[in-house]
């Protein structure tokens, strides 16, 4: 399924097929009801996100009042301050707060450190298998390959129970690298994705590096890895944005703030909300900060992340 | 599919691998896929056999685990709270997936007709880019019964409010539809991808004989996007059947084991009770009914086939 892929690149698609949208009638209405409907389905898409931003920018006891006002109900920063225990408790609580103190830098740093181990290591090894199943000849190589291909077949929820018991047995519950370990070493996906951007540089070049003397582990570190630069760029993201929203995972093999990451963090706020109701406005600005980093990362690269949408769910 | 073609079909190598004159780079492949081949085996392979085995045990963690046949598929089979799970999880893929693939089929077909911005892309995968506790929360408080901007709606529109997450008929519906709220753009790009692939002469030529939009989507982009269709389908079915982060953030289970569905049984079991025995055989009536489904779904889409050439 190149072909999808290959279109969705701007730059080819653009000549090659003109929009069939009709053109010589000039206002059709089927294309303002179209419009409209657009409209309605990003105001569906885009509302909760504004809807965080409003409440967690009110204060949580003016919420009560006022629940439907598109504006901030007395606005306050109350609850981004709570998030990152900048109040005094008794504000806090005064507030609508737990009280009890939410270590927040501590999961923020918690979940960096998670995400970029997986990413960082993931997307090396993955390329490198990816190199080996691509470029390299060798013996078995189909048939590997073809395991790594079964691979994905395997559901998330068989592999956990038997992994959460393994990482028990190394001793490593409760821990980051506990967290990180079964997908540090490949996803089958990543690949899969890799192999075929490096199945697409020319032949010639590597073999040109090779005639002025350079081995196959300096091609792939100076020649390969540069070459593909984007599509590595656009894996790595992919993947780093998996491991930073992953739940049910990291609630298995974490117990204490030493693992904690955010979305586990945000699982357990609902539950130690006081008697006197959640703290909506404390609780929408954590969602929206353990939101942001990924918001902004995709800000940066949505146009390559948009572009390599079609190649990977084909696969 | 291209990942499984050949590279290089101008080389023959499948003819006589050790021929004069063959590179071979037996030794550095081995050094290049070792990590990922560990991967493979500890955290893949390995977790299968293991859960198969453990699924034919009965075990505590605390006492060795002890070898009971098929007791846990037994007990199973008379669980009611198992059967319920189940029938809560096929409800919830059924309207998750449903009035997934309807929106987003859609959102794809607008965003073709209407405009190739980049921008309005990337709007469109915003909420696939939070975690589904963000997004549980989100609905959690936009559907609140009292404060609830969505209740405050549904009120003001004389509807009255609904206790989307605290009464049963709501709980399945309300969760499913959260989680099409942060798949559907996604969903919609990947048939977005699909839909370009479709030789724009074809809309020329219905155009000319003066077939209408819907004509069109019916006998041009429906059955020439049917195979990419079935791919989706079989991969945001598979995903469905796991929903449990949604469900944990907003009900956990409730009420009563209304919104219980198999993931947060099975994770409720080995965690809460400590039977990974019984988990791990629940385990295996999932991997049973996925693998069921999908051997359906391929069928019945016929996804592995094209009507484009």
């Amino acid at each position: 399924m190149t072909s999808a892929a290959t279109a969705l690149d701007p730059t080819e698609a653009r000549p090659a097929s003109p929009p069939p949208a009709p053109r010589r009638r000039p206002p059709p209405p089927g294309r303002i009801l179209a419009w409209a409907l657009m409209v309605i389905l990003l105001i569906i898409t885009l509302f909760p996100f504004f809807w965080m931003l409003r409440t967690a920018l009110s204060s949580n006891s003016a919420l009560y009042a006022n629940t439907i006002s598109l504006m901030p109900a007395d606005a306050n920063l109350g609850g981004f301050q709570r998030v990152f225990g900048l109040q005094e408790t008794e504000q806090a609580i005064a507030e609508g707060g737990s009280g009890a103190s939410i270590d927040f830098w501590r999961y923020l740093i918690n979940t960096v450190l998670m995400a970029t181990g997986i990413t960082l290591c993931q997307v090396f090894f993955s390329a490198m298998a990816a190199y080996a199943f691509s470029r390299l000849h060798w013996r078995g190589r189909d048939f590997v390959f073809g395991l790594f291909l079964i691979s994905l077949m395997v559901p998330v929820i068989f592999t956990l129970l038997p992994n959460f018991l393994l990482v028990r047995e190394l001793g490593l519950i409760d821990t980051l690298l506990g967290i990180m370990l079964p997908s540090m070493f490949m996803t089958p996906f990543a690949i899969f994705f890799l192999r075929q951007f490096f199945m697409n540089v020319p032949l010639e070049v590597e073999e040109a590096a090779m005639i002025d003397g350079a081995g196959r582990i300096r091609v792939f570190f100076t020649l390969i890895i540069p070459m593909t630069a984007g599509p590595v760029a656009t894996v790595s993201i992919l993947t780093y944005i998996t491991a930073w929203n992953d739940y049910l995972w990291p609630l298995m093999v974490s117990y204490t703030d030493d693992s904690r990451v955010l979305t586990v963090a945000l699982g357990n706020f609902t539950e130690q909300s006081p008697q006197t109701g959640p703290d909506w406005a404390g609780l929408m600005a954590a969602t929206l900060v353990a939101a942001l980093p990924m918001l902004l990362l995709f800000l940066a690269f949505a146009r390559r992340i948009v572009s390599s949408i079609g190649f990977s769910g084909i696969k | 599919m291209s990942a499984v073609e050949n590279p290089a079909p101008a080389r023959p190598r499948l003819g006589r691998p050790r021929t004069a004159g063959r590179r071979d780079d037996t030794r550095l492949a081995l050094m290049f896929i070792l990590p990922a081949a560990i991967g493979l085996v500890v955290f893949y392979f390995w977790p299968l056999v293991r859960g198969i085995w453990l699924s034919f045990t009965s075990w505590d963690i605390l006492t060795p685990a002890r070898f009971v046949g098929l007791a846990n598929y037994q007990e199973m089979i008379g669980d009611p709270v198992f059967w319920n799970a189940v029938r809560v999880t096929l409800i919830y893929v059924v309207i998750n997936i449903g009035v997934q693939t309807v929106v987003a089929l859609l959102l794809a077909v607008l965003m073709q007709r209407l405009s190739r911005s980049i921008l309005l892309r990337s709007l469109v995968l915003t909420p696939f880019l939070v975690s589904n506790v963000v997004a549980a929360l989100v609905f959690l408080w936009i559907l609140d019964f009292q404060l609830g901007i969505g209740n405050q709606f549904l009120d003001s529109l004389g509807v009255g409010r609904v206790g989307f997450f605290t009464t049963e008929a709501w709980v399945i519906p309300t969760i499913a539809l959260v989680n099409v709220w942060r798949h559907m753009g996604y969903t919609a790009l990947l048939l977005f991808a699909g839909l370009q692939a479709i030789p724009s002469n074809l809309y020329e030529a219905a155009r000319v004989d003066g077939a209408s939009e819907l004509r069109q989507f019916f006998t041009i982009t429906v059955p020439l996007l049917r195979p990419i269709l079935g791919l989706v389908l079989i991969i945001s079915v598979i995903g469905s059947f796991q929903v449990f982060d949604t469900v944990a953030v907003t009900t956990n289970g409730g009420p009563v084991d209304s919104s219980r569905v198999l993931q947060l049984y099975i994770y409720d079991n080995a965690f809460g009770q400590f039977n990974f025995g019984y988990a791990a055989a629940l385990s295996v009536a999932l991997l049973v009914i996925l693998l069921v489904v999908t051997v359906l779904q391929y069928r019945v889409t016929r996804a592995g086939q094209t009507d484009l050439n």
